[in-house]
């Protein structure tokens, strides 16, 4: 068949292209659905969540990555071998603040906004706010609370997209009452 | 790269979200439309990227044999097991291991949550379909998990 041509080297856009624009699919319901953008930021960080916690799980068994010794570490996992292996990028990690406990992923380029353009009635929209969710979600399960928000977005005229982490504390596992 | 994986927890999140929204036991209904159009638009969205560099379809059949195929083995790692036509514009596409319900357990428990598990799916096909300017009803049913037939009606336009 003619057109059975470089096919192979395509799929893996595509199935990066499937996720961004079913995710764009998802943002656009969410703006139906909710009046204010902020109702639809708030969605997102919390589907973000839920996807978080159990993509840690995965993120592990692919990955095979041991414990990190500080947080410096985990931000380097973070950038070159999640966001790697998720959304096929690189951020550089940076801004570190002199305690070390709060630093910035700078995204170069953000697949998720791929084909997205904002119009004006949404100017408070974070659309990539499933991404601190997730953040958010599986550091959760390797017991470290973080606070994840966007710092800058291409979208909204930013030259780059900025995401600012910053570490709250080590969550205690807590055995359940009456549990020896 | 791992983003089968990511999809798959969005897809999930969707359907949690929808279901959610549309509440209700006897809201099903609404529940599977809503996503099948939102599959709709990401199927129209995917087929144009994807058939950019493709040469021309001979005809109907050519195009079924295209989704079966590439867009299936692009979107859910395997081609279609079979595929049957009537030859008057009714084809019946069969997945014996269909990706988004692997998760599921096999049994008869979760059969009535099927179909929202392909409404996204059934949107995905009729999307693309549109948009090669096949228009058509796309529905799905499960008899036994995780395989799962969808059955395609061209509409003559």
């Amino acid at each position: 068949m003619s057109r059975q041509s470089n096919r192979t080297t395509d799929n893996k856009k595509m199935n990066s292209e499937l996720f961004t624009l079913t995710y764009g699919a998802l943002v656009t319901q969410l703006c139906k659905d909710y009046e204010n953008d902020e109702e639809v930021n708030k969605q997102l960080d919390k589907m973000g969540y839920n996807i978080g916690v159990r993509l840690i799980e995965d993120f592990l068994a692919r990955s095979s990555v041991g414990r990190c010794q500080d947080f410096r570490e985990t931000a380097d996992v973070i950038a070159k071998v999640a966001f790697k292996m998720y959304l096929g990028i690189t951020p550089s990690v940076t801004n570190w603040s002199p305690a070390g406990d709060e630093f910035s992923l700078i995204l170069e380029s953000n697949p998720l906004v791929d084909f997205v353009e904002l119009p004006d009635n949404h100017n408070t929209l974070i659309y990539s706010n499933l991404l601190c969710g997730v953040l958010r979600g599986a550091l959760e399960m390797v017991q470290m609370a973080v606070d994840v928000r966007f710092a800058q977005d291409t979208l909204r005229g930013d030259n780059v997209t900025e995401i600012r982490m910053k570490f709250i504390k080590r969550i205690e596992e807590n055995l359940p009452a009456g549990d020896e | 790269m791992a983003d089968e994986a990511l999809f798959q927890f969005l897809h999930n999140e969707l359907l949690q979200y929808v279901n959610n929204t549309e509440g209700g036991e006897n809201e099903n209904g609404r529940c599977v439309s809503k996503l099948e159009n939102m599959g709709f638009r990401v199927g129209q969205g995917l087929i144009e990227r994807f058939t950019k560099e493709t040469a021309r379809f001979k005809d109907e059949l050519d195009v079924m044999k295209f989704i079966c195929k590439d867009f299936w083995t692009c979107v859910f790692k395997k081609q279609i097991d079979n595929l049957r036509t009537n030859h008057q514009g009714i084809y019946v596409l069969q997945d014996n291991k269909f990706r988004l319900l692997s998760q599921l357990s096999a049994g008869k428990q979760y059969l009535e949550h099927a179909p929202k598990y392909l409404a996204f799916t059934c949107g995905l096909v009729r999307g693309g379909l549109y948009n090669l300017g096949v228009k058509s009803i796309v529905t799905a049913e499960v008899s036994v998990m995780p395989a799962c037939k969808f059955q395609v009606m061209i509409q003559k336009m």
